[in-house]
């Protein structure tokens, strides 16, 4: 049930903060107070993105008249609250909870995934913590490592409970929940059953909001230096659309930096034989998609289409609506029409036989690793692609190789899928598909140029965005979702008959791709802002903005795929789905 | 004169208890007859009167609660009566569900007037499943005979009443856990705010009272909240349903009006009659497990809200666990941090973790290899969970522990030198046992 707001005029309450005199807006935390008065208060199980649980009680402070702590991150301050954020109770009460939350956590930081990215390690060493004065009490609790994507060392679980928070209450999946009580107390899937067992969708939203080491990505950096360093194989890079505008955070520059060169030289530095843009294959995706809303259009049905390039949204249908697969568009994700081509028409091309080409990509995600598994990825007659790197992995290895990431030079992607579209590289970001499709269908049907190529009704981090366009008088109404807790409402409508769209766009990660569950740790909406300044930033500045006019895919079809048969053809770049519930 | 004061436990063993005649014979119903002529903020104003605090555990004022939610202009609104009588050594909700069940069926529905509210739900814990039964066959006569459903005694108040369960976990005694419990959810406390009154159950504006609590009410709308008061002290009103147990010649529930010392309560011939051995008494544990451990000299202390929150101690629950000198405080104290930390839903760090480490520390000394150092470090981590737990249980889990170390220190001291005064520790590990 809704809640709902008792009080929802805003009056302005004067507080101090350490002495110091504020006015903030009635409803304000203790935590966005202290923030406006410069000071930060320490945080665990608070994520700036989600409601607060206040179970770490880390952010405790002291308010005058107030015989507990309060917990900064969920008390809405009072009018004239005396708030002191730095008393000698309130750091030791820190000190002392930290060194709770560290006996019950591994020692072994050396060989921990977030070594010198964890929240926990920091604020053990903002509080100088050099023993535990406590019985240790860590568990010997084995890995879960049995899917492609997502590893769960629940030993390193410091319960903040940020995953289930994003799992349950943003995404809805509900694949994790708290379980049982007291010492046993811990974040479980129904049952104990294997992630792949569970609704798990691999979106990684858990893997995004953890503090710590307890969830990360499978990591397949080995497996990608191992064949750079195979001379029989001849290894290529795709990189998706939100990568180039996520990994220059991973090197310190500013969020929202265009490292598009620079990550194709410190890829060819990493020794890749080819470094290609999965941008490419987003302009094939717009002339599939758009033919086959166009078919579908005429027909009647099944409207309406929803886009299939967000492989955690492909999951959660075939895990959880299976009923609604029809709606589907059967176009592959751009990252598997790639790997299709790479062994097909790429081989052809530079005559390499399909067994000696190994293709690797680099997302912004944790479920494209379980996609490239997926049997029917393998239109090739291998799997289409090999490896799948998050951004995370391949700032490791830049970092590993030893590359000063900031002072590489700008290069320049490889032929033949090097060139690409201002549509394409929005793909990254919610509404992204939805506005390069448009680009395209209109002038598809009207045959006229369309002048105002942007539309802007379908862009920003708002999770469900709806519009209508007029395509040469036909009334065409969209919609866009992205966080798979908007999906679920726009699937629910569906089922109800009461959807009144034709064409929806859905991206299983809050903001989209931008905000993908293998982009670098810290991520908030505030960060993926920058990122999506960045995208609409380059779509701006390309030569080419709309698919169609993508002449590498124009060749595509010329050169190829007009000659190979209809069915092959579709075979590369279509799939199906299966009822997985 | 006797100074047990049977007010809600008139009935007790004199009528059936799920016979709506005997029940009415006997006076019942004649509060919601009264109440139902009378208007919600009059109902409220007695009740105030009364001073009748609630009788869970929190002790929080019960007519400042009802006139916040009355306050509250969004419907509906749900009456829970907290049955979940989870507090150990605690066992008088359990004779009000099974001996005059229509008592506090009759509270709650006079609650349901005051607020508007179509529907009521009680709370019993999952252990009394026997009374689940007795409850509900009450519940079910009252509705046959017009006392609930709809419009009660020919009024336009129509107000059901539905029995509850739940698998038996103490924390669902705290008021936000047990609506999560009631929803389906898991047993965990809920952030706040909200409050309960504004968001509760089904996230709507929510009475939660404890049994006795709702017991009460009907006597304070028929005598009226002067002459309630006038049974207790000016401060509280009314009378206490206390149970004694431990160490004590004669355990049992005793309703005993408030102004009665500690001493009266252990000691009367006809209450505790004193220690049940040979051995003198060495302290009581008042109010439950999360309540303050009290020593002989806070004896004369008044049994009432207030005095015993100047000396320290608390009504709580109403439980009084009498402990004699063949006991180990530390041995007493590690029981007690053991029921905490089997009950913390484990959600927030200093409950889950605290509770763990303070029990690894306790049990130094009764090995005999603690330190100095220890003793403050129990200090250091009673202060932590009484003022930085998220929910009531982890704010009491080491309220004993705290009272005991500032009360009985010598206890502690003496480990510390290898001695235990009641030979309990030591000849244990030398025995060979545990």
């Amino acid at each position: 049930m809704m809640q709902k707001k008792i009080n929802t005029k805003k009056k302005v309450v004067a507080v101090t903060i350490d002495g110091r005199q504020i006015n903030v807006d009635e409803g304000t935390t203790i935590l966005e107070a202290a923030q406006s008065a410069g000071v930060v208060i320490p945080t665990l199980c608070h994520h700036p993105d989600l409601k607060p649980r206040a179970t770490c009680r880390l952010c405790l402070v002291e308010v005058k008249g107030q015989r507990r702590f309060q917990t900064a991150c969920n008390t809405p301050v009072g009018e004239g609250n005396e708030i002191f954020t730095n008393t000698q109770a309130v750091r030791e009460a820190r000190k002392t909870i930290l060194e709770l939350i560290l006996a019950d956590h591994p020692e072994d930081c050396l060989k921990c995934t977030r070594n010198q990215n964890c929240e926990l390690q920091s604020l053990a060493d903002e509080y100088q913590i050099r023993e535990i004065p406590f019985v240790r009490t860590v568990k010997s609790l084995p890995l879960e490592d049995s899917n492609p994507a997502i590893v769960r060392d629940m030993n390193k679980c410091i319960k903040c409970g940020r995953c289930v928070e994003v799992c349950q209450e943003v995404q809805q999946v509900a694949a994790i929940n708290t379980a049982h009580r007291s010492l046993d107390y811990s974040i479980s899937t129904a049952f104990e059953e294997s992630l792949a067992d569970s609704p798990c969708v691999y979106c990684g939203q858990c893997v995004a909001v953890c503090p710590v080491g307890a969830l990360s990505e499978k990591n397949d950096t080995a497996k990608v230096w191992q064949a750079l360093n195979d001379a029989e194989l001849h290894v290529v890079v795709q990189t998706a659309p939100a990568v180039r505008v996520a990994l220059g955070e991973e090197f310190g520059l500013a969020p929202g930096s265009i490292t598009t060169g620079k990550m194709v030289s410190a890829l060819k530095r990493l020794g890749f034989a080819r470094v290609f843009d999965t941008n490419f294959t987003a302009d094939l995706t717009i002339i599939e998609e758009g033919r086959e809303l166009l078919q579908r259009l005429k027909e009647g049905s099944p409207l309406p289409l929803i886009t299939s390039c967000s492989p955690g949204w492909i999951n959660y249908i075939e895990k959880t609506y299976p009923e609604l697969l029809p709606h589907l568009s059967t176009c592959k994700s751009p990252q598997q029409m790639f790997g299709a081509l790479a062994k097909t028409y790429y081989v052809e091309k530079v005559g390499i036989p399909a067994e000696k080409i190994f293709v690797v990509s680099v997302m912004p995600c944790t479920a494209k690793k379980f996609e490239c598994t997926r049997p029917e990825m393998r239109s090739s007659g291998y799997q289409d692609v090999d490896v799948v790197l998050t951004t995370r992995e391949l700032a490791a290895m830049i970092k590993q190789a030893g590359l000063d990431f900031a002072a590489l030079a700008e290069g320049e992607y490889d032929a033949p899928f090097g060139i690409s579209s201002g549509a394409a590289v929005i793909f990254g970001t919610s509404g992204g598909v939805m506005e390069a499709a448009l680009r395209t269908v209109y002038e598809t049907v009207t045959g006229s140029t369309l002048e105002d190529i942007e539309f802007k009704m379908v862009r920003g981090l708002e999770g469900l965005k709806e519009a209508s366009v007029d395509l040469g008088g036909k009334k065409v109404k969209i919609a866009v979702a992205n966080g798979l807790g908007n999906a679920k409402n726009l699937l629910e409508k569906i089922k109800a008959g009461k959807c009144k769209y034709h064409f929806i766009e859905i991206m299983a990660c809050p903001g989209g791709c931008i905000g993908g569950g293998g982009q670098p740790h810290g991520t908030t909406q505030a960060l993926k802002e920058k990122r999506l300044e960045a995208l609409y930033a380059i779509d701006k500045e390309a030569e080419v903005r709309k698919s169609h006019d993508n002449p590498g895919i124009t060749e595509l079809y010329e050169e190829y795929l007009k000659k190979v048969l209809n069915h092959q053809a579709h075979e590369l770049l279509h799939t199906y789905y299966s009822d997985r519930k | 004169m006797s100074k047990i004061m049977p007010l809600i436990s008139a009935n007790f063993d004199k009528i059936s208890p799920t016979s709506v005649k005997d029940y009415v014979n006997a006076g019942g119903y004649s509060g919601l007859r009264k109440a139902l002529k009378m208007t919600a903020p009059e109902i409220i104003e007695e009740v105030k009167k009364a001073k009748l605090r609630g009788r869970g555990g929190a002790g929080y004022p019960v007519g400042s609660k009802w006139q916040h939610l009355l306050e509250i202009k969004n419907f509906p609104k749900y009456i829970v009566c907290n049955a979940d009588e989870g507090e150990p050594g605690t066992f008088k909700d359990k004779l009000l569900l099974g001996k005059d069940p229509l008592r506090v069926i009759e509270g709650m529905t006079i609650a349901g007037y005051v607020f508007n509210a179509r529907h009521g739900y009680i709370y019993i814990r999952g252990e009394y499943a026997a009374l689940l039964k007795v409850f509900q066959a009450a519940v079910d006569n009252a509705v046959k005979a017009g006392y609930l459903g709809e419009n009660i005694l020919g009024s336009d108040f129509s107000y059901q009443i539905h029995v509850m369960t739940g698998a038996g976990a103490y924390v669902c005694g705290e008021n936000s856990t047990l609506l999560n419990s009631l929803e389906g959810k898991a047993g965990r406390p809920r952030v706040k705010p909200p409050h309960l009154a504004e968001v509760g159950l089904f996230g709507q504006p929510t009475l939660v009272n404890n049994v006795e609590s709702f017991a009460n009410i009907p006597t304070i709308v028929q005598i009226g909240g002067e002459k309630f008061l006038s049974y207790g002290t000016a401060e509280s009103g009314g009378t206490k349903l206390v149970c004694l147990s431990g160490n004590v010649a004669n355990p049992g529930t005793y309703e005993v009006p408030f102004g009665l010392t500690l001493r009266d309560l252990i000691f009367d011939e006809e209450l505790g009659g004193g220690p049940s051995g040979e051995k003198k008494l060495k302290f009581f544990h008042l109010g439950g497990q999360s309540g303050a451990c009290g020593f002989l000299p806070q004896l004369d202390t008044t049994y009432c809200y207030q005095a015993l929150r100047e000396k320290g101690l608390s009504v709580g629950s109403g439980a009084i666990v009498v402990m004699d000198e063949s006991v180990c405080l530390i041995d007493y104290l590690k029981i007690v941090m053991e029921f905490f930390i089997h009950e913390s839903c484990g959600k927030c760090t200093p409950c889950r973790e605290g509770t763990k480490q303070i029990y690894a520390l306790l049990d130094k000394f009764s090995q005999g290899t603690a330190t100095e150092d220890d003793v403050l470090m129990l200090q250091r981590l009673s202060n932590l969970t009484a003022k930085a737990s998220f929910c009531g249980l982890g704010q009491a889990a080491a309220t004993a522990l705290s009272s005991s170390l500032q009360n009985m220190r010598s206890e502690f001291e003496a480990h510390l030198k290898g001695q235990c005064p009641a030979g309990v520790c030591f000849t244990k590990r030398e025995s060979g046992e545990k």
